[in-house]
């Protein structure tokens, strides 16, 4: 880089990243906090620590930025790619064991996950497939290219039994999304999510009328009789909904309980049918799409079950049965998440202050200096303080969706897109478990947890973008 | 490009869309729901409690009866128990270095649960022991003490009055939310009637803690510290030299011994004896297993729950409502020859015939009360036996009894009446008369009357016509007694008609010999005793022997009931006990040595034991 580009920087995107530092190393500093120990930068303590990552990773942000030629990322893509999942599969035989997970290396004092850099890696390795000359990502071939590089390090780190990390990599849908995947896909996505919750937390039953009237809904859009449908979905609704509660009916002077699916089928089942005909005899586009989705659904719904009890592991249920209220545990499985509600309610607007809060600093929340570190921040800087770290990162991911549009180069446009997708997918995961939306998911807050590895490989990632990003101006 | 400015603004949206719903879950944790701010402040918080000490009991001259000694729970933090001699600490505390250990394994396998708990290792501790401990603490790593009041006893009575306190059980907890768990509670008695009083107000320390409930520091200096405040004394109408004096004469007897000043209700002793040892009250729950299966039940008090006939005593009641109800007057004479001659008859004892009122009482003439108890039911002024028997029921309703007199005994009971349904029940609707219920005239039959309700209407007879209601507690330094106590409440009998009965009872103690009078052995030089003994039958066994009397005559200062289980004849030992009891309070001192040995001497408990 030449000296006087240093002008050219995205100097609001490097803002919010010092932003964000500070405000990590001072809420771990709270979190940890400790009166014999109360010196910020003793090393023997978490925050003496970060303080060391915050020091190293700005050499590795200098480093990216002046001294390696970025030229090398979409060069080496594919290699770096190739070493990263090597270093995924040894880590599986040569790391320590953390909580009953294997993706830790330690080498003396240092402790690295590979799992992080497997995000860089996978990303300049779709960013250089998808950006080879001609590249269509609507062909066959290509979808299962794309689908091969980011499930490999997923179906690796899940063999590492580090779930959470490896859900960050449905973060690049949002990315395909960007070039050219159907919206639909995501749509889909959302469906599937909504299905399993409402099985799970409300009953299938319910999830079937939803999904039946989803299909009314779309089958009006698509015939254009939205009227109609929506009336036969009115006049339907009520008889799905109090089925249940009519329990007994007198069938031809004999008292008979059906079961709740009896009467939903008896409405579905004939609506379904006419549907198909309609389908056959009509031949609008789109009719296959539907009916396919509503099977594909319907069968979504009746494999919950299987799927939840036989699939999960037994701390990942208690954990979403924990989050939908259907098994509430506040001494185990819900433990964190009550705690740490408590610890972000008692903020209030304006926080206790800097060192004040009592939940976060008398160890109530667990993991409180590393994943639930947005405790701290809501605890002492309260509705003020938490909102105003919301819109650092939104401003930041929105930051980098916007420079990646003016990129001239496809690859580069790719790379700040995967990198805001993931910054989003940990922004939502993360912060989502602590307000006790999502189910826990152990991963961290990019920039504020505590921990080498992941603030460094953020550094590298979000500095190789920066770096990049200075292309545009040639 | 058009076509991917609208995929980058709905992935912009989406992204805003999150991030507002987390504000408003934001918003509403910390700004609209207030649960959470509670939660927290009980998380990180240690409140570590200070009890306070308990109220005293006083006697009405301001005796302590009940005191209090501070004794220690030994806590263990298991989690900080280093290196220790288990043997030394069970030399300290005499325990068994087998139970102990195995204890302490518990407390091992526990350990994630209790984490930095505190946790009573051994409760109330003497305070030699606690100094023996203090002593050797630096070896018990984890050990502490917290001071805690017991109960103590200056005087060797009332263990039965006093009643006791125990540590809150569960089933006490889910009935009163504002008690914890490791408070004491007064279970019965004054402790309990007055525990209001007597528990004052704990206190807490602060202290700042993690989730291992390890303590970090004090919180603010102990700005917010709450100091315990002692529970405030009551004053007690018993008088402690009395009520010892008392439970003397009733030892190895059944029954009960009630005194009650007249002038004011004041209880100034109420012995049920056997009673509950007092060395046995403050550690009540090492000793509540042995008390519980005692055939002679000493945690029954009898004096205020047990009904009994009242026997002869009842006289006078039936002798006031025939006066009141003008069927009965001075000169009315009857003979008796041995026997009331009516239905099935009445037996009577050999004495003078015949006899007027006064000599009736002095003299328990049973023929007499048939008589009238007869004339009172029968009386042509109500239309049948039913509305006679009403009236007369209603008269001796009056004297309190068939209820609960209000006492401040929580225990208490009302005794027995019978109402016309009984007969009804017993001998048809409307198949009964006067002479069914015969066994009336003479307190027997479906009458039950606890001792207090003999001794209150030994204060009713001496206040010539009502009472207060009986009471063991006058007050506190600053708290005023139960106003309904002061009240004078008057019978439905006419005050000058109890002179009559009065003269009765003063001749049945203070004739000459040969006359006939039943409670000569109750007199005193200058005492002017006034009694009525009676001999309450009992189908189980040996007669109860029963005695009431108040003195002195003249403005009368004490009035007493004694009541005897299987003991005989009423002046064979209630009327001794009952004429002692008066004696010491209103000399001082007792000058009939010999009486006074016979009584302490006496053993009745094979009687009843039988």
């Amino acid at each position: 880089m030449k000296n006087h580009d240093y002008r050219k920087l995205d100097w609001p995107l490097i803002v919010c990243y010092l932003i964000l530092t500070f405000v990590g190393w001072i809420s771990i500093f709270s979190a940890v906090y400790d009166e014999d120990h109360a010196q910020i930068f003793d090393v023997t303590q978490r925050y003496g620590m970060q303080f060391i990552w915050i020091v190293t990773s700005f050499f590795i942000a200098f480093a990216v930025l002046f001294l390696v030629n970025p030229k090398l990322y979409s060069t080496l893509a594919w290699i770096i790619y190739g070493f990263s999942l090597l270093l995924l599969v040894a880590v599986i035989f040569l790391g320590i064991e953390v909580n009953g997970s294997r993706s830790w290396f330690e080498i003396g004092p240092v402790r690295f996950q590979p799992a992080e850099v497997a995000k860089i890696a996978t990303t300049l390795a779709l960013a250089s497939l998808m950006s080879s000359y001609q590249f269509k990502i609507k062909s066959f071939k290509n979808i299962t290219r794309i689908l091969a590089i980011i499930l490999l390090p997923m179906a690796i780190i899940i063999m590492q039994k580090e779930t959470g990390s490896s859900l960050v990599f449905f973060a690049f849908i949002f990315m395909l999304y960007r070039e050219g995947l159907s919206g639909w896909y995501i749509m889909f996505g959302i469906l599937a999510v909504m299905i399993f919750l409402v099985t799970l937390s409300i009953s299938p039953f319910a999830a079937l009328i939803v999904i039946f009237s989803l299909l009314l809904v779309a089958r009006g859009v698509i015939m254009r009789r939205v009227f109609l449908h929506i009336l036969f979905l009115a006049v339907s609704l009520p008889a799905m909904i109090f089925s249940p509660r009519l329990g007994e009916i007198q069938f031809i002077a004999q008292k008979i309980t059906l079961p709740d699916e009896a009467w939903l089928a008896m409405i579905i089942i004939p609506a379904f049918v006419y549907h198909i005909y309609s389908t056959i005899k009509h031949k609008f586009s789109g009719m296959w799409l539907t009916t396919l989705s509503f099977i594909g659904a319907v069968m979504l719904v009746f494999s919950v079950e299987f799927f939840f009890e036989r699939v999960l592991q037994d701390h990942q249920r208690a954990r979403i049965e924990n989050l939908l209220g259907i098994n509430v545990d506040l001494k185990g499985a819900g433990y964190n998440v009550h705690q740490s509600k408590i610890a972000i309610g008692s903020g209030g607007l304006t926080g206790k202050g800097f060192l004040k809060g009592t939940q976060t600093k008398y160890n109530f929340v667990p993991e409180q200096s590393t994943d639930f570190i947005f405790c701290t921040v809501g605890e002492e800087w309260g509705f003020m303080g938490s909102t105003a770290l919301i819109f650092v990162f939104l401003f930041m991911i929105i930051r980098i969706v916007n420079l990646a549009e003016k990129q001239k180069d496809n690859f580069n446009r790719i790379f700040g897109y995967s990198l805001a997708s993931i910054l989003f997918m940990h922004f939502l995961i993360n912060i989502g478990m602590t307000i006790g939306i999502m189910p826990v998911i152990g991963i961290p807050l990019p920039f504020v947890s505590y921990g080498g590895s992941s603030l460094w490989s953020f550094t590298l990632f979000l500095f190789i973008f920066i770096r990049i990003d200075l292309d545009r101006w040639k | 490009m058009a076509f991917s400015f609208d995929k980058k603004t709905t992935l912009t949206i989406g992204a805003i869309a999150v991030a507002l719903v987390y504000i408003v879950q934001l918003f509403n944790l910390q700004i609209l729901d207030e649960e959470y701010k509670i939660n927290a402040s009980n998380n990180a918080f240690r409140y570590d409690i200070r009890y306070p000490a308990r109220g005293l009991i006083l006697d009405r001259n301001g005796k302590i009866l009940v005191g209090n000694e501070t004794a220690y729970d030994i806590m263990i933090t298991p989690l900080e128990v280093k290196n220790l001699d288990t043997a030394d600490l069970c030399s300290v505390f005499n325990l068994d270095i087998n139970e102990v250990r195995v204890k302490l394994k518990e407390y091992h396998r526990d350990r994630r649960r209790i984490g930095y708990q505190s946790l009573p290792f051994v409760k109330q501790v003497p305070g030699w022991q606690y100094a023996l401990f203090l002593e050797k603490s630096y070896k018990f790593q984890g050990f502490t003490g917290v001071s805690r009041t017991i109960r103590n006893y200056p005087y060797n009575a009332g263990a039965n009055l006093f009643g006791y306190i125990s540590e809150v059980d569960t089933a006490f907890l889910r009935r009163n939310p504002d008690y914890r768990r490791g408070d004491y509670v007064g279970r019965t008695g004054i402790e309990q009637s007055y525990e209001h009083i007597l528990k004052g107000k704990k206190g807490y320390n602060i202290f700042l803690r993690d989730v291992h409930n390890k303590v970090k520091a004090s919180f603010a200096n102990g700005e917010y510290d709450l100091e315990a405040i002692p529970g405030k004394s009551i004053t007690s109408s018993i008088d402690a030299e009395l009520q010892q004096y008392g439970e003397i004469l009733m030892k190895n007897k059944v029954g009960s011994l009630v005194a009650i000043e007249p002038s004011t209700g004041d209880i100034l002793t109420l012995v049920s004896s056997p009673g509950i040892d007092i060395e046995k009250l403050a550690h009540i729950n090492k000793h509540f297993g042995e008390i519980a299966a005692d055939p002679l039940k000493p945690m029954f008090n009898r004096a205020v729950m047990s009904p009994y006939p009242p026997g002869s005593v009842f006289k006078l009641v039936n002798a006031l409502i025939g006066l009141e109800e003008g069927v009965l007057n001075h000169n009315t004479k009857y003979s008796c020859s041995g026997r009331y001659p009516v239905g099935r008859g009445v037996g009577c004892h050999p004495h003078p015939s015949p006899t007027d009122l006064t000599q009736s009482i002095y003299m328990s003439c049973n023929t007499y009360y048939c008589y009238v108890f007869r004339n009172i039911i029968d009386n042509p002024k109500y239309p049948n036996v039913a509305a006679g028997f009403n009236r007369w029921k209603e008269l001796v309703e009056s004297f309190g009894f068939g209820n609960k007199l209000n006492t401040d005994f929580p225990a208490e009971q009302g005794g027995t009446l019978p109402t016309t349904n009984t007969y009804d029940r017993i001998h048809g609707k409307n198949r009964w008369s006067s002479l069914s219920i015969i066994s009336l005239a003479i307190g027997q039959g479906e009458i039950g009357t606890t001792p207090l309700h003999l001794a209150n209407l030994a204060a009713t007879i001496a206040n010539r016509g009502y009472y207060h209601t009986p009471h063991i507690i006058k007050g506190s330094p600053d708290t005023l007694i139960n106003a309904d106590y002061s009240k004078k409440i008057y019978t439905k009998v006419k005050p000058e008609h109890f002179l009559e009965v009065i003269d009765g009872m003063y001749l049945a103690v203070n004739s000459q010999p040969g006359s006939g009078a039943t409670a000569r052995i109750a007199a005193v030089k200058g005492l002017d005793i006034c009694g009525k003994t009676g001999t309450s039958q009992n189908p189980h066994g040996k007669d109860h022997s029963v005695f009431i009397c108040f003195a002195p005559k003249d403005n009368p200062k004490i009035a007493v009931a004694a009541y005897i289980e299987n003991a005989g004849f009423g002046a064979t030992w209630a009327a001794p006990i009952a004429s002692l009891l008066v004696e010491r309070y209103l000399n001082q001192k007792v000058e009939r040595k010999e009486l006074e040995a016979y009584v302490i001497q006496g053993n009745l408990i094979r009687n009843v034991l039988k």
